[in-house]
């Protein structure tokens, strides 16, 4: 998704944040994240199953207990 | 008692082929327990133990093997054997049209946390090992419970009780307790109603299939409170109380506090504590009115007039356990016990203020934000197929493309054990339960293992002409203390039997 579409922009503050966070250091990597939505969704669209409607429409279970 | 009591759960996972949404569901439940149960057992298979009058010696012999190579061939009679115990002592087979996992019977909330965890790993495995098959398409899961299209299946939980204690007890003060509990457990649902024909979010993935207060039912007309009575155990002393009404939760937290609150509640019920009346006008619409309203403002009507929020009803309960715990066990009370009482006191202060602060820990938190987050930036509306597919692919079962693993790779949801832990839990069984008898003899001697079940495990012995049946009645015996030296002595199934015997 393209950062133009993203809605409500970051402040530039929450940015830099995300940017100087070490990849490795989780615990810091975290607290950076937490203000920062869109990380998390740009990673979830690229793992996200294609076509939304057909998945749906064809995710059809028998009833169990 | 605590929290400490002896209890399961049992996961039936949502299956489907992929690119093939009309196959048979039997038939690929089928093929995935019987990909792992190849795999990973070890010589011959042991049944499981149905009934003790079945003609035992029928299933020697039985190659379920040949059931993997041709499925087209397999019956409904067939597919009904596609039943296995592992070597961590839990059951995988499979139930309707889906597999499930039942863990073994285990003391403490945190280790259902870890054996329903390693359910979910032995279900990867399963997939992973059905797909590799010759032949085998890719079979995906998910631990959810509901198509979103009027299907349902279930994840229950199974909690020893005395005997002694009046089943009319367990309802009255047990209903409130479930009708509530949904907003720290519930694994939260796009749509409303049994066949999601409205639009919205809701808290739990069941609560719309519940239609009566009390009864025996678990497919239909399913009850808040199941009357199943099938101890697997000396049915003098106990009682199971099976629980049909929860959702399967991927959140640590979310299974560990719905099995501690409600195991601590069964502590006060069996010790006569709860000397308040909570009862819940209509309590069937209250528990899915509290599940439509992720505001958490819903007002539950009690019987006494009183009007309260469900997370004020949990914190009725939450202060009845913190007295109970105190006046029973006071400085004594185990760490665990403790450790749920201000879990539960923290979920729920930070619900009551700020719901959407427990991303981090309960499931339908972390699904929720997620959609809403969604929703901002794409501008969609409950009814968008993005927004169930999310809610869908949040329970997808692999790592890779699953979204509540996506989230904890990401450090956004809080785990409470570490992966080996979980690792081991595939294979060993819990040390203090019969379990880990079970368990044992399935590691250490397969080929003399005949059948087993919660309460027995048959022995076939060289040498003897029929079948030995070793009752393991108590829960409670059979633990490591009991009989993990002996297994260290024992080099047959043979020494161990006369052992056990003399």
């Amino acid at each position: 998704m393209a950062q133009e579409q993203k809605q409500p922009r970051r402040n530039s503050e929450t940015e830099e944040a995300v940017e100087t966070a070490p990849e490795t250091d989780v615990a810091e990597r975290k607290e950076a994240l937490d203000s920062e939505v869109d990380d998390i969704l740009d990673e979830i669209d690229d793992v996200l199953e294609s076509n939304a409607e057909d998945f749906v429409k064809s995710f059809i279970q028998k009833g169990g207990q | 008692m605590s929290v400490r009591r002896v209890m399961g759960t049992e996961v039936e996972y949502g299956i489907s082929v992929q690119g093939q949404p009309t196959a048979n569901p039997m038939v690929a439940s089928s093929q995935v327990v019987n990909a792992y149960a190849s795999a990973t057992l070890k010589a011959r298979r042991a049944r499981w133990d149905f009934e003790e009058e079945s003609p035992l010696r029928d299933a020697r012999g039985f190659d379920m093997s040949r059931q993997v190579a041709d499925p087209s061939q397999l019956t409904d009679e067939d597919l009904g054997l596609a039943n296995v115990i592992l070597t961590n002592g839990a059951r995988l087979y499979v139930d309707h049209a889906h597999p499930e996992f039942s863990t073994p019977e285990v003391t403490t909330p945190l280790d259902i946390v870890r054996w329903d965890k390693a359910g979910e790993q032995v279900m990867l495995d399963a997939q992973r090992r059905a797909a590799a098959l010759p032949g085998g398409q890719p079979i995906l899961m998910y631990k959810n419970n509901t198509d979103g299209k009027g299907a349902s299946y279930g994840a229950h939980e199974n909690y020893l009780m005395r005997r002694s204690t009046p089943f009319a007890d367990i309802v009255k003060h047990l209903t409130p307790f479930f009708v509530s509990r949904q907003v720290v457990c519930g694994a939260g649902r796009v749509g409303i109603g049994q066949d999601g024909r409205d639009h919205g979010y809701q808290i739990s993935q069941r609560a719309d299939f519940f239609e009566v207060e009390v009864g025996l039912e678990t497919t239909l007309k399913r009850p808040i409170i199941n009357t199943r009575d099938e101890p697997h155990a000396d049915p003098e002393k106990y009682r199971r109380l099976h629980v049909i009404i929860g959702d399967a939760n991927l959140a640590e937290v979310s299974t560990y506090l719905k099995v501690g609150t409600t195991s601590l509640v069964l502590a006060m019920i069996e010790d006569r504590f709860i000397s308040v009346d909570l009862t819940v006008d209509g309590p069937v619409s209250a528990l899915r009115a509290v599940s439509h309203d992720p505001t958490l403002r819903q007002a539950i009507t009690l019987r006494d007039g009183r009007k309260l929020t469900a997370v004020q009803l949990q914190l009725e309960y939450l202060d009845l356990a913190r007295k109970y715990v105190e006046d029973r066990y006071g400085a004594d009370a185990d760490d665990q016990t403790l450790d749920v009482l201000a879990r539960w006191e923290s979920v729920l202060d930070r619900l009551e203020r700020d719901p959407m602060s427990l991303a981090g820990e309960l499931d339908w938190v972390a699904k929720l934000k997620l959609l809403e987050q969604y929703r901002q930036r794409d501008g969609l509306e409950w009814d968008d197929a993005k927004l169930q597919l999310i809610d869908l692919q949040y329970s997808d079962i692999r790592p890779e493309k699953g979204l509540y693993h996506r989230l904890v790779q990401a450090g956004r949801i809080e785990r409470l054990l570490a992966e080996e832990s979980v690792e081991r839990a595939m294979h060993e069984p819990p040390t203090d339960t019969r379990a880990y008898f079970r368990g044992r003899c399935l590691e250490q001697f397969p080929d003399a293992v005949a059948a087993a079940s919660w309460d027995s495990v048959i022995l076939d012995l060289p040498g003897r002409e029929s079948l030995q049946r070793v009752p393991t009645i108590d829960p409670l015996r059979g633990s490591q203390a009991h009989v993990g030296e002996l297994f260290d002595r024992c080099t047959s199934a043979e020494e161990l039997f006369i052992a056990l015997t003399r």
